[in-house]
């Protein structure tokens, strides 16, 4: 198919409209013309609101950014899968070629106790923020810095490193867990640092206060299904999971010791 | 030229500026930094490492972002690396060399001080970056890895496979969360700036809308500073994101903060085509593509064969024809413009004969299908997922597009702008890439500014002013507050029945089509006007629907293309009274034989800073204003990739 261009599709929607937090949501449905199979989902969506817009209506409302898979900003449910059907794709990178003509589409919000709506399909996640901000760094102020060759690392661990910090904080993993459960995201952040020589001195604190957050939020608990990463648009293994309950289970027992 | 341009370049030989400078400037006593205030604007790569500097040294920051986290900054979506002379591969590189690049690079429109610093400081940052865990590349020894990029010749380019600047952001996202969790820096997340409230001329704060709950707020301060990147989007399509605007730049250009050099925009070689009417946006792919990937049209018009079975003589590789020395790894501007004129000649390809091939056959012929998989899986992957094409058997389709806006405001070699206490970083001030940015740069320039120059010179800036004590309660804020309150009542008044993007398309179109890759003095005098003709039906027919008091992405829209109308108007004008071509800034009637950019370094060696004078119902009125640059270490020359 080198270089054809799109066919039209017709499709019939079925999105989640709610006013705000407080507010009481159902399912309103949309038919969607006429949309070209080259579009991008969000590009979809767009064609849909102008036309909400201008027939005096308000628009669907949505998180997006840079459409290109990397900011984390897009959030929304495409037929029950966070993201959508496409492994390893954000909403942004889903393009409607991946569609039947005549297909009916239920989009709704993330849905997470954590993750408050703030209107339609955007929701709140703060709580990863404030999971961050208590544990989710190296402290070093600007101009502490040795060389940056002084500290060689082997390949291996900056490559599984590197795999970890993929993550883009979208939130995905939260909304395909039954639990609610955060445990892949801070898993995430935990590995990426704790896989590093930098990140040892501060392994066991970090690990213990990012998780504490994390339950504060009102993440739910993890059971080790795998829907995570299997909705994660960045493929972030399970693996990271294991690394943090053994880094959790280290670092708590010493604290106990320490403390008895 | 205007006396009020002085660019506060120190004095000395080019490699103690920096040093003497920081040797002569003040300081505050560190008891005395946590007596200030200071506002950071935006929380990309610029934003989010000044706001983590300037805590860390005591002073009271509160930080300011238009997402919802502070880690989806566009600067995130950087994929090929970040810049620095540290030779690690003993090709041949240093300072100097980097210094010497970039000012080339630039076609001579930078201040060669500011670029010196920069070549400098962008040691610095790779060991700052390593340090805060940020996983950069590394060979099978565990020492950092680098590759070669456009307008180089030596390999000083660090990444992170095609996530460089999301990797970078996260390492100053994590330095400013850990000042957050300390108390040190206040977040206010989905707040944007929509004015800058002076007491006494001097920045002493900025109005902003929550864009959760609509609420206008004020927030007061002893400096202000804007990290808010760069104005691509005027152009509608473009590879930055949805939501990157001119609006904070433009409110405090509207506020006396002068725009230098508008019309230098840089156009991205390889983004990927677009497809049709409903495209909300460009996608760039890294130019790390360039070094292995070979670009090539058919040689003859018309030739529709799928490109597998068109054989090697009838293909054009034309960048290694044309510029021999430099081959596929030209700068950016030279690439873009080469692939324009091969359109223009009518051998471009594709369903829209609107791009180019770029083909790894050879390479993976060469060093087998794995190897590229491991240098650009991801991009090959991103490629797939938007085209449906499948670039490891098929040529990829690429064609230039707006990437990145050299200009910006204008700021002196401390990064304070014309208003006394505002100070810009990043993308969105002017300094350090002239007429063309070259690959890798932004990201070293966005963490220069926020790591290593502002909680220098913001010091310096506090410890020689007599601020007046000013709170939100100060009638400025208040003027502020209503001035904005009436613009957003004026979106909701109008009643009319086109939509923000319409408009926005429309606008897009114009400065694509006039003040695009290719510009001359007719068009450009033409399209002030049509400009002027779009934001007059603007004002007149926008339909805006949605609350004013609650989230409405329809009215943040409507700010922002407000602004970008004015905004298109002032770069079409720089564009015309810059009677040369330089850079990315390329004017037809100004050429060598050879179509390369013909500069005039008599009349032209100069940043041109408008200052914002006044605005009646259609016509926006501007003064510009000189600052002279001389070129006493790189000797001004024609640039030569050949």
């Amino acid at each position: 198919m080198a270089g054809t261009a799109g066919k039209a599709l017709n499709l019939k929607l079925k999105v989640w409209r709610q006013a705000g937090p407080d507010k009481e949501g159902r399912f309103v449905e949309y038919e969607a013309r006429n949309i070209s199979s080259d579009a991008s989902f969000l590009e979809m969506l767009d064609v849909i609101n102008v036309d909400l817009v201008k027939s005096g209506q308000e628009p669907i409302e949505f998180d997006h950014d840079c459409r290109e898979g990397i900011c984390g900003s897009c959030s929304m449910v495409i037929n029950g899968s966070p993201h959508g059907p496409d492994r390893g794709t954000a909403t942004c990178q889903l393009h409607m070629r991946r569609f039947r003509d005549g297909e009916t589409i239920v989009i709704e919000p993330f849905r997470a106790k954590a993750f408050p709506i703030v209107k339609d399909l955007a929701v709140d996640r703060s709580a990863f923020d404030r999971i961050m901000q208590v544990g989710g760094f190296i402290s070093v102020n600007t101009g502490n810095a040795p060389d940056a060759n002084s500290l060689p690392v082997p390949k291996e661990n900056a490559d599984m490193a590197f795999a970890a910090a993929t993550c883009i904080g979208c939130g995905a993993c939260v909304a395909a867990c039954k639990n609610a459960s955060a445990s892949l995201f801070v898993s995430a952040k935990l590995a990426h640092l704790a896989l590093l020589p930098q990140g040892q001195a501060e392994r066991e604190q970090r690990t213990l206060s990012m998780v504490a957050q994390m339950d504060e939020e009102g993440f739910g608990a993890c059971t080790n299904t795998g829907a995570c990463s299997a909705a994660c648009p960045k493929e972030i293994d399970l693996e990271n999971i294991a690394r943090m309950n053994r880094d959790y289970f280290k670092a708590s027992l010493r604290e106990r010791s320490e403390k008895s | 030229m205007s006396v009020k341009l002085d660019a506060n370049i120190p004095e000395g030989p080019i490699e103690q500026k920096w040093d003497k400078h920081r040797f002569s400037m003040k300081l505050v006593n560190p008891a005395n930094k946590r007596k200030y205030q200071v506002i950071v604007v935006g929380t990309g790569l610029a934003g989010a490492s000044a706001s983590a500097s300037l805590a860390e040294l005591g002073y009271n920051v509160k930080t300011f972002c238009i997402h919802d986290s502070p880690r989806r900054a566009h600067s995130i979506a950087a994929q090929g690396g970040i810049n620095a002379a540290k030779n690690y591969p003993n090709d041949g590189d240093s300072i100097y060399r980097l210094f010497y690049d970039t000012v080339k690079g630039g076609d001579f429109r930078a201040r060669e001080a500011n670029v010196y610093r920069l070549a400098q400081i962008s040691n610095l940052i790779i060991d700052q970056c390593v340090a805060q865990g940020v996983p950069f590349a590394r060979e099978y020894g565990g020492l950092l890895d680098n590759r070669s990029f456009g307008g180089a010749q030596v390999s000083r380019t660090f990444y992170a496979r095609g996530q460089t600047g999301q990797q970078l952001l996260l390492g100053a996202y994590s330095a400013m969360m850990r000042q957050v969790g300390l108390g040190k820096v206040k977040l206010f997340p989905r707040r944007e700036m929509l004015d800058l409230v002076l007491v006494d001329g001097k920045a002493r704060g900025i109005t902003v809308r929550n864009l959760t709950t609509g609420e206008i707020e004020s927030h007061a301060a002893d400096a202000v500073v804007l990290a808010t990147g760069g104005y691509g989007n005027v152009y509608f399509l473009s590879t930055n994101a949805m939501k990157s605007n001119v609006t904070a730049a433009w409110r405090c250009h509207k506020k006396g903060a002068f725009f230098a050099n508008p019309c230098f925009t840089q156009i991205h070689p390889t983004c990927i085509p677009r497809s049709g009417d409903y495209q909300s946006k460009l996608t760039l792919m890294s130019e790390s593509l360039r070094n292995d990937g070979r670009v090539w049209v058919p040689k003859n018009k018309g030739d529709a064969r799928p490109p597998q079975q068109i054989p090697e003589e009838d293909r054009d590789y034309y960048l290694e024809r044309v510029y021999p020395s430099f081959g596929n790894l030209v700068p950016r501007d030279v690439a873009s413009r080469q692939a324009k004129f091969r359109v223009d000649e009518g051998r471009g390809v594709g369903p829209t004969e609107e791009a180019v091939y770029l083909d790894f056959g050879d390479s993976i012929r060469r060093l087998g299908q794995k190897a590229i998989e491991a240098k650009y899986g991801n991009l090959f992957q991103m490629y797939e997922k938007i085209t449906g094409e499948n670039p490891y058997e098929v040529p990829m389709r690429i064609f230039p597009a707006v990437h990145y806006t050299m200009g910006g405001l204008w700021v002196d070699y401390n990064l304070q702008s014309s208003v006394p206490g505002l100070h810009v970083l990043g993308e969105a001030n002017f300094s350090d890439h002239g007429a063309n940015r070259l690959g890798a740069s932004a990201l070293m320039q966005g963490l220069a500014d926020g790591y290593f120059i502002i909680p220098y010179t913001l010091g310096n800036y506090l410890a020689g002013q007599d601020l007046v004590k000013v709170d939100e309660s100060h009638q400025a804020f208040k003027d502020s507050q209503q001035e904005v309150r009436a613009k957003t009542d004026k979106f909701f008044s109008i009643q009319g029945s086109k939509s923000v993007d319409e408009f926005h398309r429309e606008l897009g179109q114009l400065m694509w089509n006039f003040v695009g890759m290719s510009r001359n003095a007719h068009g450009l005098e033409e399209v002030q006007n049509r400009i002027a003709g779009v934001r007059e039906e603007f004002w007149q027919n926008l339909k805006m629907t949605g609350q004013r008091d609650y989230r409405n992405d329809e009215l943040e829209k409507a700010g922002r293309v407000a602004d970008f109308l004015e905004m298109g108007e002032l770069m079409a004008k720089d564009a015309l009274e810059r009677r040369e071509s330089c850079g990315g800034h390329f004017r037809e009637e100004y050429q060598t034989p050879e179509n390369e950019a013909l500069r005039d370094d008599d009349k032209f060696c100069h940043v041109a800073a408008y200052e914002y004078q006044s605005q009646d119902s259609h016509k926006m009125a501007w003064q510009r204003h000189q600052e002279e640059l001389s070129f006493e270490y790189v000797k001004l020359t024609t640039r030569s990739y050949k």
